[in-house]
């Protein structure tokens, strides 16, 4: 049982988890986009990004085009850090 | 707790696909490209059904101004086709797997594929000019080739395969001036048709 105790928390649920994979591979990515990829509604999304903005994994910028507003999302270096050790974990789990 | 980490690992997966590569591009583009292809090459051929003769003989024809401009104005019509045919059928795919057409990921495709057709397209101009009307069609397939190879990273890599071939077939194309007509034919009709239907197949 000790493998799992190393999992992260943060990562568990499937929204958090997805986010973090996109924004591992991509820079910024607003939230429309974001939104589509992951197929969830506005509210799951907004708390899921404050979740992981408050853990600081990810950094929001909200930005005016025109006169619509845009949030982005980023993946900071302490993302990039705790999600790598997450998926080393997840690969021992499968090798077990 | 195994199933749960496999299913994690899965779907990390999916969602770095995803979002980073441009999955919405359809077989039945290819299909589609490759079946106009095919008619523009034969057509082109039954045109300037002399061009064989003239490569028996190794006098290598210099067409007349009306007869280049009926084949330049048939390849804008394929082109013009093609991407019309493989944009319908992209959108289609796209709505069927619920996914937006518009992303950072299209453009990223799209600058790719742009770049090396741009520069080939200006290329092509160049050999127009200065009659060089022999090495257009390893041109085009060259070209297009390396805009495939260059766009490889951001949609299915198989399309670097694709590439590859065109590119061969161009190269060879370069060296055989007066059957240039036959590898551009092979290049963006034979070949698209069949990849077309592998990718078809292999993503459905």
């Amino acid at each position: 049982m000790s493998i799992i105790s190393g999992l992260n928390k943060d990562f568990e649920s499937r929204v958090r988890l997805g986010m973090m994979s996109v924004l591992m591979v991509n820079d910024w990515v607003d939230f429309t986009e974001m939104k589509s990829l992951l197929q969830v509604t506005d509210g799951n999304l907004a708390s899921h990004s404050a979740a992981l903005e408050k853990k600081e994994y990810i950094e929001v910028k909200k930005e005016f085009v025109g006169k619509k507003p845009r949030t982005s999302y980023k993946i900071t270096d302490e993302g990039k850090k705790a999600f790598q050790n997450h998926l080393s974990f997840l690969e021992k789990m499968m090798r077990q | 707790m195994n199933t749960k980490a496999s299913e994690d690992l899965a779907h990390i997966k999916e969602m770095m696909e995803r979002s980073s590569r441009f999955i919405s591009l359809s077989g039945l583009s290819g299909v589609g490209a490759g079946i106009i292809g095919l008619i523009t090459g034969i057509t082109a051929m039954y045109l300037t059904n002399d061009y064989f003769s003239a490569f028996d003989s190794n006098d290598l024809k210099v067409y007349d101004f009306e007869m280049i401009s009926k084949l330049v104005g048939l390849g804008i019509t394929a082109l013009f086709l093609a991407i019309f045919f493989g944009c319908f059928f992209t959108i289609r795919k796209s709505k069927h797997l619920g996914l937006t057409i518009w992303t950072s990921t299209t453009k990223k495709v799209l600058i790719h594929l742009f770049v090396p057709l741009a520069v080939g397209g200006i290329f092509v101009l160049a050999l127009l000019q200065y009659h060089l009307y022999g090495l257009i069609a390893g041109t085009t397939l060259i070209f297009y080739g390396l805009a495939l190879i260059n766009a490889e990273k951001h949609t299915y890599s198989d399309i670097k395969y694709l590439g590859l071939l065109e590119i061969f077939l161009g190269c060879i194309a370069l060296f055989w001036i007066g059957k240039g007509l036959i590898f551009w034919t092979i290049g963006f009709g034979v070949l698209h048709i069949i990849y077309g239907i592998i990718l078809h197949k292999k993503y459905k």
